[in-house]
């Protein structure tokens, strides 16, 4: 009996690591997409941030500095994204489309010459309290510092979008960006303020992978879970805790599926992985034709153009 | 100071002129990228724009790889200009190219004149179903298009992959992921011996054709037109904006069916797990690249496919990967976007006088 529930510790702590990355991303991408921003390139800045963290980590040896520098090429290519939409007014849709086929050309151009290289081991915390305590041991100890911070990322931004100042200003600036701008509010500060934000953390998750879950460079590495964490977004009705809830379901069935091919079940694997975007969708017709539902926390002028007559 | 106003009106020349200028910045920063990796900027670039149509092999290529992108852009100018956002081509062209490869397989012991045009015909309605869903799931539940078109790619490649690896897969494929090699009743004929260039090309001009006399000469595409510039107009004009919206999306996934079956009946021969590489997102820069206008969509798609072959050159000849092309794509959209900003609105200098709000 120990070892089945020692093996069902493994699986589940199985599915929290492949979930963070999934977590990351789409913490960022809702703290942009309350602030009214749609940026689709999400997939892109995960794939900047995972080679420029490998790259980094290559060439400095310092796990430090390429977990900084992994969030700044995020910030810096969602920056592109911001000035393109907010100070040149452009369509989000194919401003952040146009940012995904850009991160992953991009990607594997800087990459060509980190193909093939050993990663470096990613230092966990508490490795002896997982070996002690059963069951709960694998599921919560032994993981890396950007775990850890990715599981309380979701209840801080819960916490900052509604019990501060700040985080009410962000979603007044989602919600009526014109009302937000007559009572002196300066929307395009708030709003690049948060594509930057979100930014970062897609290129922390994309740090994740190639740093932390498979430490090495793989072209195309992120391999569409960037557009996961968009759906993750609208799965979670725009709601940092049921994000969380979201990316261990969708984490899960990733990890399921290897495990289903070797226990040798016989449900075609595509299925599993198709059922993130199929509840996504689902999700999306329950709460848009209930006007309430979509209220709630839905960003009202989400991927609209904001432009103020000066 | 400065001041940003909104222009009054836009000269048309200009709004044909900045792609041209956007291709230009996007080869100036292209040579800065090649240079700071490493490269000789100039010969970079001629590896990537020049070597791969200068000889008649290469040209074939560009025209095989612009048939499917011009093909969606022309399905999607239609729902861009009534703003509607269906970025879900990708999914559409696989689901075109799953149901055209079906027939296919179904037909393989046939060799009828019938065959053919039966699979083409199965793979636009494959894409149109296919669109039909958020265009449907829009209109009676008020759903976003955007992200319904957008999940249903990954549900359809993942349908693709389930049959080529499981049901349709060759019986004597020795377990390759692919289907059987189509009969050659059910492959578009190639037009020269010895280029891959295939009938599929005709397709693509008769869709430009359609789509101009549709989008300028009938009260369709009046109707599109307008609801593009004001919905509200359109509403108070007695537009059924319901239809309409089923319509440019059923146009729209036709084609993308039609660029899948394409493929598959074209330059592939059968069903595999890639069967496009990402046309159905890389048309939507050439949708805007063109302007949503079917002519400059014609211009657009042979620059785009051009950064595909080149791309196939210069990983031959300077080792880069091939999602190098990528980077051109994604750098023409961002900079033709951001010379649309000049395009409506103007900016006045004020100097440095401080001035009232």
């Amino acid at each position: 009996m120990n070892i089945d529930i020692n093996f069902l510790g493994i699986l589940i702590g199985a599915i929290m690591a492949s979930s963070v990355p999934l977590i990351l991303a789409a913490s960022g991408e809702l703290i942009t997409e309350r602030s009214g921003v749609l940026n689709l390139g999400v997939e892109g800045m995960m794939i900047i941030g995972a080679i420029s963290g490998f790259a980094l980590m290559v060439i400095t040896d310092n796990l430090f500095l390429a977990i900084i520098g992994s969030m700044l090429s995020g910030l810096l290519l969602s920056l592109i994204f911001g000035f393109l939409t907010q100070s040149l007014l452009t369509n989000h849709v194919a401003t952040g489309l146009a940012l995904t086929i850009f991160g992953i050309g991009l990607s594997a151009m800087i990459g060509k010459d980190f193909v093939g290289i050993p990663g470096k081991e990613f230092p966990l915390l508490f490795v002896n309290l997982k070996e002690v305590i059963p069951l709960f041991g694998p599921i919560f100890f032994g993981h890396s510092i950007v775990f850890y911070f990715a599981f309380l990322l979701p209840f801080g931004t819960n916490y900052f979008l509604k019990k501060t100042k700040i985080g009410l200003i962000v979603r007044a600036v989602g919600d009526s960006p014109i009302s937000a701008a007559n009572q002196g509010i300066n929307v395009l500060l708030v709003r690049y303020c948060c594509i930057l934000y979100g930014g970062a953390m897609c290129g922390l998750g994309g740090a994740y992978l190639s740093l932390i879950y498979t430490p090495q460079w793989i072209e195309n590495m992120t391999a569409g879970r960037g557009w996961i964490a968009l759906a993750l977004v609208v799965f979670a009705t725009w709601s940092p805790l049921k994000v969380l809830v979201g990316a261990i379901i969708f984490g899960g069935i990733t990890i399921l599926q290897l495990h289903m091919q070797a226990m040798g079940i016989r449900i075609p694997v595509q299925f599993l992985s198709a059922l993130p975007y199929i509840m996504t969708i689902v999700v999306l017709v329950i709460i848009s034709r209930d006007s309430r539902k979509i209220k709630l926390n839905t960003p009202t002028s989400l991927g609209q153009i904001f432009y103020k007559e000066k | 100071m400065i001041k940003i106003e909104r222009r009054d009106e836009t000269s048309n020349l200009i709004y044909f002129l900045t792609p041209v200028l956007a291709i230009f910045l996007t080869l100036v920063t292209g040579a800065i990228i090649f240079y700071l990796l490493g490269f000789k900027p100039l010969e970079a670039l001629k590896f990537f724009f020049i070597t791969p149509i200068s000889d008649l092999y290469g040209l074939s290529e560009l025209l095989v790889k612009a048939t499917p992108l011009c093909l969606i852009a022309i399905g999607l100018s239609f729902c861009f200009k009534s703003n509607n956002w269906n970025i879900g081509a990708e999914g559409q062209l696989t689901f075109g190219g799953i149901v055209g490869g079906g027939v296919a397989l179904l037909f393989y012991n046939h060799e009828g004149f019938y065959v053919l045009p039966l699979i083409i015909l199965a793979g636009a309605i494959g894409g149109m179903v296919f669109a039909m869903i958020p265009a449907i799931l829009k209109i009676y539940f008020n759903t976003n298009e955007i992200l319904v078109s957008l999940m249903l790619v990954y549900v359809s490649k993942l349908l693709l992959d389930y049959l080529v690896v499981g049901p349709w897969s060759n019986p004597e494929g020795f377990n390759f992921p692919e289907t059987r090699q189509f009969n050659d009743s059910a492959r578009l004929p190639v037009l020269f011996e010895g280029l891959r260039i295939h009938a599929g090309i005709f397709i693509a001009l008769v869709s430009v054709f359609l789509a101009w006399i549709v989008l300028f000469k009938t009260y369709l595409g009046f109707q599109i037109k307008v609801s593009g510039l004001s919905l509200k107009t359109a509403k108070y004009a007695g537009f059924k904006g319901k239809t309409m919206i089923l319509l440019v999306f059923m146009v729209s996934g036709a084609c993308a069916g039609l660029a899948g079956v394409g493929e598959i009946t074209g330059p592939i021969g059968q069903l595999h797990r890639m069967i496009s590489p990402e046309y159905g997102f890389t048309a939507i820069i050439v949708a805007f690249l063109g302007r949503l206008n079917p002519i400059g969509i014609v211009f657009a798609s042979l620059i785009v496919a051009l950064t595909y072959l080149g791309a196939e050159t210069a990983q031959i000849f300077l080792q880069v990967p091939k999602y190098t092309g990528q980077v051109f794509q994604g750098m023409i959209l961002f900079f033709l976007l951001a010379s649309d900003f000049l395009l409506f609105f103007r900016i006045k200098f004020l100097g440095f006088k401080k001035y009232e709000y």
